[in-house]
């Protein structure tokens, strides 16, 4: 049996690293930043691991419910295709900046793709 | 929606409610004070049901597994049965106030003798009792190695009921009573050579105090760069001490600055605005901020985006009490 995509990415060492360069990739980010001001950095933090996590195909607790209800009042803020977006090229980017390969890179795409909808309250 | 049972009392939690909301508005919470899952004034333990992770982080492994939990951090997800915690569980222990003196119009030190085996790391905070309804948690500044009492500043807010009891009231030779110290920011032992940032405004400077004396109690070589301002001179502290510890320390920089007054002597403008625009690159430092809940929430963000790693900046977490 193949290793899971969480194991060959590198289990949550890897999310670990993945998790500090991800989210200042993403409040650096002009197009996205302002949903993130005045949040508390270390339990965004804790979320952006949670992330990870279930993106990079890890045991995680996410449910549909929690990410519409976790990101309703940003959707009543304007949060749209465009800003899902931005997120995932800037995930992209950090496995890319981890040397990450490619076809990993995809996977772990089509995995935070799977959010969408349910991010953006469809 | 899930029903709480606390003594004689069935509570009905509503959607987005805090089990300590929903105890409040039956009109029988438990004590507390910060409200944000820091200050561990409201423990309780579920007996019945389970309570949702997030109401257990920073409990001791002993106290998770006992069913304590947070109540002002919790959002029930099922129906739970709670009690108030055993005395162990939320050790207290006397102090007796051994030395009371003004640092500042605003700030005043307390040294509070404790028994030898109160264990603390310098940084770390302290939840002081004035009785059972009034607590406020105060950052250690005292050095065990260095010193046989626990020191706290307390800075006089408008309104704070405690901080009023503290200045007019509270004198030398009286006995509070005081919680097990908590809190995770303090000097890593292991970064020795690391470059430190400290920025501080106000009594927050408490926690800085003990940590830059414990790092270099402990021998730091690397630089430590000392950012402490106020709004006005009047409320300064500690200032001659700390430029004497620079003399004394070549790896030490202090810099203290007014943002209200212009004065010889002092820098002018904020503290975390003058460090961060002499720092801009952070990667590699490890940063501490204690101070104003908005400015270290700011300067948080800041000392990350210039590089700093999430596990490698340290905050006094404080809010005011609401």
């Amino acid at each position: 049996m193949s290793d899971s995509l969480f194991d060959q990415l590198g289990g949550e060492a890897a999310v670990d690293a993945a998790v500090d360069i991800f989210y200042r990739k993403v409040l650096a980010d002009d197009r996205i930043s302002r949903f993130f001001d005045g949040v508390d950095m270390a339990k965004q933090a804790a979320k952006q691991k949670a992330f990870l996590t279930m993106a990079f195909g890890g045991p995680h607790n996410y449910t549909g419910k929690d990410m519409r209800e976790g990101h309703a009042h940003l959707v009543k803020d304007g949060l749209n295709d465009s800003h899902f977006d931005a997120v995932v090229e800037n995930l992209g980017a950090t496995l890319k900046e981890l040397g990450v390969a490619d076809d990993l890179i995809g996977q772990v795409a089509a995995v935070a793709e799977t959010t969408r909808s349910d991010v953006l309250g469809k | 929606m899930p029903i709480i049972e606390f003594e004689s009392n069935r509570c009905e939690c509503n959607p987005g409610e805090t089990l300590l909301e929903c105890l409040d508005r039956h009109n029988c919470p438990p004590p507390s004070s910060c409200q944000s899952g820091l200050c561990h004034t409201c423990l309780m333990r579920c007996v019945e049901g389970t309570p949702p992770p997030d109401a257990q982080n920073g409990l001791k492994e002993s106290l998770v597994t006992q069913g304590y939990f947070l109540p002002c951090v919790c959002q029930p997800q099922t129906d739970m049965k709670v009690t108030l915690p055993d005395e162990s569980a939320a050790p207290q222990c006397s102090a007796k106030v051994i030395d009371k003196t003004f640092l500042s119009s605003s700030i005043v030190r307390l040294r509070l003798e404790v028994d030898d085996d109160f264990s603390y790391i310098p940084g770390q905070y302290i939840n002081i009792f004035k009785d059972d309804t009034l607590t406020r948690t105060y950052s250690l500044a005292s050095v065990p190695a260095l010193e046989n009492y626990i020191e706290c500043h307390i800075e006089k807010l408008p309104e704070g009921k405690m901080s009023q009891w503290i200045f007019e009231e509270l004198d030398t030779g009286q006995t509070v009573h005081v919680s097990e110290a908590l809190g995770e920011c303090f000097y890593q032992a292991d970064e020795t050579d690391k470059p430190l940032l400290m920025i501080a405004t106000g009594s927050g400077f408490a926690p800085i105090y003990g940590i830059v004396r414990d790092a270099l109690n402990q021998g730091h070589q690397g630089e430590i760069h000392v950012y402490y301002g106020a709004s006005v001179k009047d409320k300064t502290y500690l200032v001659d001490e700390m430029k004497d510890m620079a003399k004394d320390h070549s790896n030490l920089h202090y810099h203290v600055s007014l943002s209200r007054e212009s004065i010889s002597g002092y820098e002018s403008g904020r503290a975390n605005e003058l460090a961060l625009s002499a720092h801009d690159d952070l990667k590699g430092w490890t940063v501490y901020m204690c101070g104003h809940p908005d400015m270290v929430k700011a300067t948080q963000r800041k000392a990350y985006l210039a590089g700093a790693s999430l596990h490698n900046i340290h905050s006094d977490p404080f809010e005011f009490a609401k």
